[in-house]
């Protein structure tokens, strides 16, 4: 699964460590989202769109879709 | 965005909490473990009462242990959980395996001493040491 959240941390100007602290997660499991070697719940995903104020869509794309 | 809500440390926080809880818990363990094995020999030469109730302080302490351990667990983001469930089914896996094999030796007269349960409990400390260092290291 692909994501933007390393683009759209950069847009906001946030560390992954910052981000890490608002979605209660560790910075490791940011970092592992960000280069795709895990993929988040949906629970998580969820929380990831509403802190960012988008769509679930707008943030990760299935790449077998793709 | 609330940038103040991504530079509170709850996560962490939480994560060390359990952390001290589960080494303290762990640490007691260790003792009353002692106290069980070496308390009859040592303090009150083999009383039954006193026996009795330290191999059940040394079960209660253990459950502690546990309880603590789950709580640990409970604590961890998915990422954390995962690294933990895979560490564990490996650690699972290989004692299930090789205490199994190591059993056989003796009936089939590979070796000739009685297996000794405290090899399993050490392979099963090291297995998991090194599959819980090497999740960690697979999503650094």
């Amino acid at each position: 699964m692909k994501n933007r959240l390393k683009v759209l941390r950069a847009e906001v100007n946030w560390t992954q460590a910052q981000l890490a602290n608002a979605l209660q997660v560790s910075r490791q499991t940011i970092n592992a989202i960000e280069t795709g070697k895990f993929d988040p719940s949906l629970k998580l995903a969820f929380k990831v769109a509403r802190l960012f104020e988008l769509g679930i869509e707008d943030i990760f794309q299935d790449e077998a879709a793709s | 965005m609330d940038k103040r809500k991504a530079d509170s440390n709850n996560y962490t926080t939480s994560i060390n909490n359990t952390n001290v809880h589960m080494l303290f818990w762990t640490a007691a363990w260790l003792a009353s473990m002692v106290l069980a094995a070496y308390g009859p020999r040592l303090i009150w030469d083999f009383a039954t009462l006193q026996t009795i109730l330290g191999v059940l302080f040394n079960l209660g302490v253990g459950f502690g242990m546990i309880l603590s351990t789950k709580r640990h667990v409970q604590t961890l983001d998915e990422l954390g959980k995962k690294i933990f469930l895979d560490a564990a089914a490996i650690t699972l896996g290989m004692a299930l395996v090789c205490g199994i094999s190591y059993e056989l030796l003796e009936d089939i007269r590979l070796i000739s001493g009685e297996p000794q349960i405290s090899f399993l409990i050490v392979l099963m400390s090291l297995t998991f040491m090194a599959s819980h260092a090497a999740g960690h290291w697979k999503y650094r």
